[in-house]
């Protein structure tokens, strides 16, 4: 396959990086999503809602701080991230991040950079190096009232943290009855495409989202990111909060004034609802996390040929928006799942299963996956014929509209 | 079993003589806790072990050449050494002084003693209708605290209103002290819920039974407690501990080396309270370590103590100085009672396949209750009234058990799909309206019996 038919996520154009953790974050951006170059708006100082400053400790503002910026910017995705939790623990001085050298580092992608340095080492915590002990103490510090947001450096690093996520985590209110709240975020670098080393391009997301008690999200762009990290954070629920690593050095407009809106429920804006991202009439393409991105460059090559896709971006994994998807299999009559986690019993099985239940008379084509492999995840000179790329997504559109 | 080639070994005594050798009953031994030097010199520090609280020193840099010497290694003997243990009576009830631990039981009134007695009397009394009540077949499965009550009562008891305890599953004697109905314990058990009571009002967590996994949420909250100032204030009723306890198989988990390791670097008040029974189901404590579980935490830079958990004034002792140093900020303490599972794993356990009969009764010549019991009437302080009061407090409890268990009904069958979410889950949601559908669609609804009602 040629690569100029691939699709091109950012770690493709980086100077060769031997181990991804140690890769500087200033390498990235390489690539941009359409939109103005010159939509950054001034900067000026904005109060995030209460400042704790003073009542939680955290040092004064020193000079080196800048400003919470204002209005619509273009941003990096990782940018998009660090601005929304920052916003976060200034809303909330309950809030505090919690993570592996994510303090004076400012994380090995620089997510959380600047954090510790405006507020504090209390509240943006260098933990030591225990995945499984960062989460339980998180689940200790949630029943003492605080909202630990975690980084997993990692994907392929969550799994010491498995047992504490899945077998504590998820069940703490259940087996409360309602008494107990563990408001606790995971943050997870996850997916491939950045030339990494084993265990660090993974797509664990369904292990997740097939245990009853945890939420699991993904954002798909920086305005995505932005919102969603910080309704993750005021939800009650714990969140696994995917973030597709591939993509946090593309840059896109991100309103930064947009108001922090209710986490759950119907609105098309809340953290349960998957989206349109792309009208059409003759495929659905569903997407989410690193994906989108892929699907609607699909699209675009696709409407250049004459066939409108739909792209539709999940946003949410636990729960599923099997609605929103429906309404669009049931005007496109086709429908292709597309995500890098193994096609085998993933996210894309059970959305052919939901919507082979719900619009059964729409389709005209069988529900396409297009995914990883059964494999576990290849090396990094070969990982690109493992992602689905362009060519695959458009050789299943291809397939759906044969039928 | 030989001390020979240990991990220990070289742990030899700095100062020859400066703890008792002898004594395998730990009888008059004076032990106390054991402090890591690293506490104060930090993580770059030699590991260096006290046994007196004083001065003796044991470090790695000491020449091999010492462990000729007549002195004894600092953990002789293996993880079930009896050498060492902080004990305030002996088996027979005889009150023995201690220097570090007497003014821990100081104040306490004879009064005291026997609540400590009344609690761990009516503890043994619901293990027994317990168990009956498994047999009976009221409850699936029942795992008996027989044996350790000296253990969770002692240390239950040094607990102050506003501390947390973050139990595993058979912390029966804590449940009672913190104020828990011992007929919700037994929710879990019946299988009609997995927890059973309010463990904020109760400051007394929900059972764990994945092995281990608490410690870390133990010590998680003793974090957060230091983030609200509630450590070092001085005021005895703000300042604020945590209590995880533990078995010693747990102690293999990698949650519970974790959880040494969280507690140390954050000076969290959490006292990790081991109550090693010597069997971790059939596997002996000699499958988990091969020093004395409290070894371990000194390696971490937390103090532990060695206690004789079938003693309820030394158990109490100890935590109640563990305790303190937490609220006062003095960090987390590894606390190591040494007692007996008296009892099977759990009703479906059979002991006879892997331990003898002389070792159960050996222990049983070792009761706790049997301890208090003598020493209280060696000071004539268990008048006929107490023992008849108490012995109609155990019937009471005994029909309360018997008829609350009887009455607790049949959680409906939709109830499992409550509480799943804080906030409504459309896939949950899918789910019960489809089953309540479902269910509803039987035209014999009204009035089924379990099982008939298709």
């Amino acid at each position: 396959m040629s690569t100029a038919t691939h699709d091109s996520p950012a770690g493709l154009h980086l100077p060769a990086a031997p181990h991804a953790a140690v890769r500087p974050a200033s390498t990235g951006p390489t690539t941009t999503t359409s939109g103005p170059t010159d939509a950054t708006t001034t900067a000026t100082t904005h109060a995030p809602a209460a400042s704790s400053a003073a009542t939680t400790g955290a040092p004064a503002r020193s000079s080196d701080i800048p400003p919470f910026p204002t209005g619509v910017q273009k941003l990096t995705f990782a940018k998009a991230i660090t601005l929304g939790l920052r916003r976060a623990l200034a809303d909330d001085d309950k809030v505090l991040l919690m993570g592996e050298d994510i303090g004076r580092l400012g994380g090995v992608f620089r997510v959380t950079d600047g954090l510790q340095a405006e507020f504090g080492d209390d509240r943006v915590v260098d933990t030591p190096l225990a995945e499984s002990g960062i989460v339980g103490t998180a689940i200790g510090l949630a029943l003492r009232g605080y909202r630990p947001v975690l980084e997993i450096q990692f994907d392929g690093f969550i799994f010491p943290a498995y047992d504490q996520i899945t077998t504590q985590l998820a069940k703490m209110h259940y087996r409360s009855r309602g008494r107990l709240n563990l408001p606790v975020v995971i943050r997870v670098p996850y997916g491939g495409g950045i030339g990494a080393v084993e265990h660090h391009s993974e797509s664990p997301e369904v292990l997740f989202a097939h245990t009853a008690g945890l939420r699991v999200v993904t954002p798909s762009s920086p305005a995505e990111a932005y919102a969603l990290i910080q309704q993750a954070v005021t939800s009650p629920d714990p969140v696994l909060f995917f973030e597709p690593k591939g993509r946090y050095w593309e840059k896109g407009e991100v309103d930064l004034d947009a108001p922090a809106t209710a986490p759950h429920g119907d609105a098309a804006t809340g953290m349960d609802t998957a989206r349109v991202v792309r009208a059409g009439t003759d495929v659905t393409l569903v997407a989410y996390g690193p994906t989108v991105t892929t699907a609607l460059k699909a699209a675009e090559a696709a409407a250049a040929e004459g066939t409108s896709i739909e792209v539709v971006d999940l946003r949410t994994l636990s729960p599923l928006d099997t609605a929103t998807v429906a309404a669009s299999v049931q005007r496109t009559g086709r429908c292709v799942v597309v995500h890098e986690a193994p096609v085998m019993y993933g996210t894309g099985a059970e959305v052919a299963a939901r919507i082979t239940e719900e619009c059964f008379f729409h389709l005209e084509a069988p529900v396409l996956r297009v995914g990883g492999f059964h494999v576990p995840y290849p090396v990094a000179k070969i990982e690109h014929d493992y992602l689905p790329g362009l060519d695959r997504v458009l050789d299943a559109v291809d397939r759906a509209l044969a039928f | 079993m030989s001390s020979s080639g240990l991990p220990h070994a070289d742990l030899t005594p700095a100062a020859p003589g400066a703890r008792p050798t002898g004594s395998p009953s730990g009888s008059t031994a004076p032990a106390a806790p054991w402090t890591p030097a690293a506490t104060h010199g930090g993580p770059a520090a030699a590991p260096v072990l006290t046994t007196d609280g004083r001065a003796a020193a044991y470090s790695t840099s000491q020449p091999s050449s010492a462990q000729s010497s007549s002195a004894q290694p600092a953990f002789e003997g293996g993880p079930l050494a009896e050498e060492g243990l902080v004990q305030l009576l002996t088996p027979t009830g005889e009150r023995v002084a201690h220097p570090e631990y007497d003014a821990y039981v100081a104040a306490l009134t004879d009064d005291d003693l026997r609540a400590m007695y009344r609690d761990m009397v009516l503890v043994r009394r619901f293990d027994t209708e317990a168990t009956a009540l498994q047999r009976q077949g009221e409850l699936a499965l029942f795992a008996q605290a027989l044996g350790q009550e000296a253990a969770q009562v002692g240390s239950g008891h040094a607990l102050r209103p506003q501390d947390h305890v973050f139990p595993s599953y058979r912390e029966h004697g804590v449940a009672h002290v913190r104020g828990v109905d011992l007929t919700d314990v037994l929710r879990l058990f019946r299988g009609v819920d997995h927890g059973g009571w309010d463990p904020v009002a109760h400051g007394f967590h929900l059972y764990t039974l994945v092995i281990g996994s608490h410690t870390l949420h133990a010590t998680g909250y003793a974090m957060g407690v230091v983030r609200d100032g509630l450590v070092g204030t001085g005021d005895p009723e703000k300042d604020t501990a945590v209590v995880t306890y533990f078995g010693d198989g747990a102690t293999s988990q990698g949650d519970v080396s974790e959880a040494l390791v969280f507690a140390a670097v954050n000076q969290a008040p959490v006292v990790l309270f081991c109550q090693n029974n010597q069997w971790a189901i059939s596997e002996p404590t000699t499958r988990q370590a091969t020093v004395p579980i409290a070894a371990r935490a000194p390696g971490f830079g937390i103090p532990a103590v060695r206690v004789d958990g079938n003693d309820v004034l030394a158990s109490y002792a100890v935590t109640a100085q563990a305790l303190e140093r937490a609220r006062s900020g003095g960090g987390p303490t590894f606390v190591e009672a040494f007692t007996y599972r008296m009892g099977a794993h759990t009703t479906s356990d059979d002991p006879s396949r892997y331990r003898s009969s002389e070792q159960e009764e050996y222990w049983r010549r070792r009761d706790p209750i049997e301890r208090l019991r003598a020493y209280l009437e060696s000071r004539d302080a268990l008048p006929s009234q107490f023992l008849a009061s108490l012995a109609a407090e155990g019937d009471a409890l005994g029909e309360h058990i018997r008829t609350t268990i009887r009455a607790m009904g049949h959680p409906s069958a939709a109830s499992m799909f409550e509480h799943v979410y804080a906030t409504p889950h459309a896939g949950v949601e899918a789910e019960r309206a489809w089953f309540e559908s479902y269910e509803s669609s039987f035209l014999d609804r009204p009035g089924h019996s379990e099982g008939s009602h298709r």
